[in-house]
């Protein structure tokens, strides 16, 4: 069995996990419909690819000019060609400074394994994000790139924090939430460091953005004493007014808001007449295969904006959540991005090709044409090697009449032990109508 | 000669919506042939990304189609394949021009019906209810929503269906490579049409119908899933 088959027979298997990721993604796709109301969604999501394709064509440029401005502004930025350079670098400035830090959410630092790197480094590392922070207690890693603990049932949150409290605490959200943010609220004041994640970086001023509703960010980035960011490189953005189309599209198609609770915008450290911030910044611009990826047909995929949109619709993810892909990004745009960053060709097919991603995208990424451009890649690869040849010979068949008419007059009577006919018939009757 | 283009699914396992579609063309007053070289559209392989073998099985389809004023296709899928995906499939190859020329000429079932001819059938005594399921592609690469229900509103009453947009779990191989989560969107889909204790659901696909239908019958779901051509022809 293939590794998408295993994990998601696992995933199916999980009843409280069925029941809640199709829930709350059906609730934060309705949101996004929500959120765009009476706005003409087809001219933002134009303005919207625009920006990306902007930011995407003049990375190396960008790049510099945003390191650049934040160096100017007295910021270290660390430049890593891979995961393991960046794990290495945050860990060294960590160890510099203590044995603790705070962070936010970053798919970034889950994509080069930093909570491990740290944790074996002999750091405790708390997640404040309430949904990370569920997560991390669970063991687990986050089944959605905005909605971490999507897949949690606030009964099992208790059973999660309950030990922690020692104390019972009951069912309802707004008590879990107080106790989330008690015992987080020490760790904050404690912790010589905080680490975040970046959702956009505009080149032109030297602009970190977090967007966040819990204002966890904003502690993690002004009360420790240093601050470490970490942005995939293609972050990026060319300047204010592009960051003005896209963060409005962030912020509606994830959670439907207009804009949300906080929007943090960092200028490096602390200035000498500020009474607060971190006195020390670092930004940690990750490659980890981006910039290779940007040199294939597949450079679209750089312009994501890490929305959840294609997760929220999309009919293989709601059965079986974001882990399932095997890596850190579930869904159409872990599917995507996968095989092009991290291996594991199969999940081009991890797809029904229906393109309800590509319908939301609000940077209108091509994501079912992109899964498909991956099933090419497969098919001419080794690992399709026996798919290569059924196709050959279904193809030397189906292209002659006659073979073609005696195939499909079997094909309404076939029985026995035919395995792609198990492969249906397991779950499912072959129904003819003749 | 209008062709009519049975699909490789159609021939295998729904002859019988094969014939409803001939039906209701001749009901819109539509004399249709089905040209015995025509195969299959090459979809299963292009889907899995073989693509010289998708062209090879469509080029014997196309060229048997190459006379036909118009090309009827009782499949959503197959048609978006035809119509849109030809042109790439056969972009600086031989035939380029045919595929082209084909492929506006290629319509699907109720498109043809409603946007082409003008038909839609004759309103019944009585009519029964149902409810429509949208075929991906047929929705989302042809944006055919209003035609397949409109042509059920002539003779049905037409209940939405929770979610009609949402894939039922076919996708071709798909529905093979990973047959426990193929089968768990098929649940989704009865889930829904409970919802509304739907008691027909039609689909313009045979994939679709293949899929729900074959779950329903397994499950025991008691909804009737049928080709639309079938529940259209069904009330002439
Ligand atoms: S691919 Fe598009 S919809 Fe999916 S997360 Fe990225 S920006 Fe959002």
């Amino acid at each position: 069995m293939s590794g998408f088959e295993a994990r998601s027979r696992a995933a199916l298997a999980d009843p409280r996990k069925r029941a809640n990721v199709p829930r709350f993604a059906e609730k934060a796709a309705l949101n996004r419909v929500r959120g765009f109301e009476g706005v003409d969604l087809e001219a933002l999501r134009a303005a919207g690819e625009a920006a990306r394709a902007r930011a995407i064509a003049d990375l190396p440029r960008l790049l510099d000019a945003l390191q650049a401005k934040l160096e100017a502004a007295g910021a270290v930025v660390h430049r890593a060609a891979t995961g393991a350079d960046a794990a290495r670098y945050v860990t060294d400035v960590v160890l510099r400074h203590g044995r603790m830090v705070v962070k936010s959410k970053s798919m970034a630092s889950e994509e080069i394994g930093l909570n491990d790197h740290l944790e074996a480094a002999g750091v405790e590392v708390v997640e404040t994000d309430l949904g990370e922070f569920i997560v991390q207690t669970a063991g687990e890693a986050p089944e959605h790139i905005i909605i971490p603990a999507i897949h949690k049932t606030t009964g099992q949150v208790r059973d999660l924090f309950e030990p922690l409290a020692g104390r019972p605490i009951g069912d309802d959200p707004a008590e879990l939430t107080r106790f989330a943010r008690a015992h987080l609220r020490k760790r904050f004041l404690e912790a010589p460091v905080g680490i975040t994640g970046v959702n956009f970086a505009v080149a032109e001023t030297g602009t970190i953005v977090l967007v966040t509703n819990e204002g966890n960010g904003r502690m993690c980035s002004s009360l420790p004493k240093v601050h470490v960011a970490i942005m995939g490189m293609e972050r990026v953005v060319a300047d204010l007014a592009d960051l003005a189309v896209l963060l409005p599209l962030l912020t509606r198609s994830g959670t439907g808001q207009k804009i949300t609770s906080y929007v943090t915008m960092l200028n490096g450290p602390r200035r000498r007449e500020e009474g607060d911030g971190p006195e020390e910044m670092h930004v940690v611009i990750l490659d980890n295969g981006r910039a290779r990826v940007r040199e294939t047909p597949y450079r679209s995929v750089l312009h994501c904006i890490r929305c959840g949109a294609c997760q929220n619709v999309c009919p293989v993810y709601r059965q079986v959540g974001g882990t399932a892909y095997g890596w850190v990004y579930g869904g159409p745009i872990g599917a995507v991005l996968t095989p092009l960053l991290h291996g594991d060709q199969e999940l081009g097919h991890a797809s029904s090709l229906c393109a309800a991603c590509d319908d939301v995208c609000p940077v209108r990424i091509p994501l079912h044409e992109l899964l498909l451009g991956l099933r090419r890649d497969r098919a001419a690869d080794s690992a399709g090697a026996l798919e290569r040849l059924a196709f050959r010979l279904w193809s030397l068949a189906w292209s002659r009449p006659w073979l073609y008419r005696l195939t499909v007059r079997m094909a309404g009577t076939a029985r026995g032990p035919l395995p792609l006919l198990r492969r249906w018939t397991r779950t499912r009757d072959l129904e003819v109508h003749r | 000669m209008v062709a009519l283009f049975p699909t490789c699914l159609g021939e295998a396992l729904n002859r019988a919506a094969v014939r409803d579609t001939s039906r209701l063309l001749a009901a819109a007053g539509v004399a249709a042939e089905q040209p015995s070289g025509a195969t299959c559209c090459g979809q299963p392989a292009w889907n899995s990304g073989f693509v010289r073998d998708a062209r090879r099985v469509a080029r014997r389809t196309l060229r048997a189609l190459a006379d036909a004023e118009a090309v009827v296709v009782p499949g959503g899928s197959c048609a978006a394949m035809m119509r849109l995906h030809w042109r790439e499939l056969f972009r600086g190859e031989r035939d380029e021009e045919l595929a082209e020329a084909v492929a506006a000429r290629t319509f699907e079932l109720s498109q043809y019906l409603v946007d082409e001819r003008g038909w839609v059938p004759p309103e019944p005594a009585r009519k029964a209810e149902v409810s429509y399921h949208d075929s991906c592609h047929m929705l989302r690469e042809l944006r055919l929503h209003d035609q397949p229900r409109a042509l059920l509103a002539a003779v049905c009453d037409v209940r939405e269906l929770p979610r009609a947009d949402r894939c039922c779990g076919f996708g071709g191989t798909f529905s093979v490579r990973y047959p426990d989560v193929s089968t768990a969107m098929a649940d989704d889909k009865l889930a829904s049409a409970a919802t509304i204790a739907a008691a027909t659901v039609a689909s313009a696909d045979p994939g679709c119908v293949m899929q729900i239908e074959g779950r329903a019958s397994r499950t025991g779901a008691g909804v009737r899933v049928a080709h639309l051509a079938t529940i259209v022809a069904e009330a002439l």
